[in-house]
């Protein structure tokens, strides 16, 4: 056995995603029940919620939801590729893929319910 | 005496002789002072006496005799045969997740190099006392749920984090046996346990499935072990 097969742990990180995913879930689980309650209130059409994202409050906790909902998935799917992909190189391509891809859909999405 | 025959499906194995593993019916005749699911198994013995498994103590101590029954971990000299349904076969397997040497036994390797990686034994750099290192009974009581631990690895082989990484995550039996020595108010290397488990594999492959809990013949709680060591961890964090 080569000493590149050396199973190798000890990153020494951990707790702050695992603390992340929790305080995100609570983020998105709180908002999730804003717009129910939204949509339960009659909110609808486009000039119902664009009346509704014109609120300072609305965008700031819309913006905190979408940059959550990011970070929560983030951590779930890099564990997923921990947990399936064993070649770190190809690893490395996925983890590297997911943030970018998951950054640009955040930028995305703010751009998007900002300009309402 | 009454009899009843007992039907089974057991998964054979024997890498000398078989291509691949294959399961075996076959049946047993035992009596009213067979009680439980070993007392059944050394009966097959005399059947076909090619059978192979572990017992010991036959008394739920020793944690040799785990098997997947009926497709859920247990200790076959604590499961009551009263407990199967009548007129269905009872189904034997390995435990899952680690490598078959032969029909029912399985190789451990893995499962106890994780459990030494934790360091269980008590680390304390102070001279031992004349007679022993005192508790008082609230902190002897925090490892309860924690010592009665048997090692027969139910809970790590019914983990499926532990299956997809059983080389870097430590698993519940090793991180129940972690906690037992963080908890233990005479140990000196909290710190360092902690450390030694801090990373996105020793400690945070659990997601709490909790088919630790649901499977652990002693009636522990893995999982609220992980979560007290989570619990540290954050609080010496923040």
């Amino acid at each position: 056995m080569s000493h590149f097969d050396r199973i190798v742990v000890g990153a020494h990180y951990g707790l702050k995603d695992w603390l992340a995913q929790r305080i995100t879930a609570v983020v998105m689980a709180l908002y999730s029940m804003f717009m129910g309650a939204a949509l339960l209130s009659g909110v609808h059409g486009q000039d119902g919620w664009r009346a509704l994202m014109s609120h300072g409050f609305v965008r700031f906790f819309t913006f905190l939801f979408i940059v959550s909902l990011c970070w929560h998935a983030w951590i779930g799917v890099r564990d997923i590729w921990m947990d399936y992909v064993k070649p770190a190189g190809i690893r490395l391509a996925l983890h590297s893929l997911t943030a970018i891809a998951l950054v640009g859909y955040a930028g995305w999405a703010i751009q998007v319910i900002w300009r309402l | 005496m009454t009899t009843r025959t007992l039907q089974f499906k057991i998964y054979r194995y024997d890498p000398d002789k078989d291509q691949k593993p294959y399961m075996q019916d076959i049946s047993v005749e035992v009596d009213s002072t067979d009680r439980k699911l070993l007392d059944a198994l050394v009966k097959l013995k005399a059947v076909d006496d090619a059978i192979a498994f572990r017992r010991s103590c036959r008394e739920g101590v020793c944690g040799s005799d785990a098997l997947n029954i009926n497709g859920k971990n247990g200790l076959a000299c604590l499961t009551d045969l009263s407990s199967f349904p009548e007129g269905k076969p009872i189904v034997l397997r390995p435990l899952p997740g680690l490598p078959v040497i032969r029909d029912l036994i399985v190789d451990m390797t893995q499962f106890f190099k994780q459990y030494h990686s934790i360091k269980p034994y008590l680390i304390n750099n102070d001279p031992p006392p004349e007679r022993e290192r005192l508790q008082s009974p609230e902190d002897r009581e925090e490892l309860d749920g924690l010592y009665e631990c048997i090692l027969c690895a139910c809970c790590s082989t019914s983990c499926p984090s532990f299956w997809w990484n059983p080389d870097k995550f430590v698993g519940p039996a090793g991180l129940l046996a972690a906690y037992r020595f963080i908890a233990d108010t005479r140990d000196q290397a909290t710190s360092e346990r902690l450390d030694n488990l801090e990373d996105p594999y020793r400690l945070f492959r659990c997601h709490t499935i909790m088919n630790c809990v649901d499977v652990c013949p002693k009636g522990l709680n893995p999982t609220l072990a992980i979560g007290k060591i989570k619990a540290m961890m954050v609080k010496r964090a923040i």
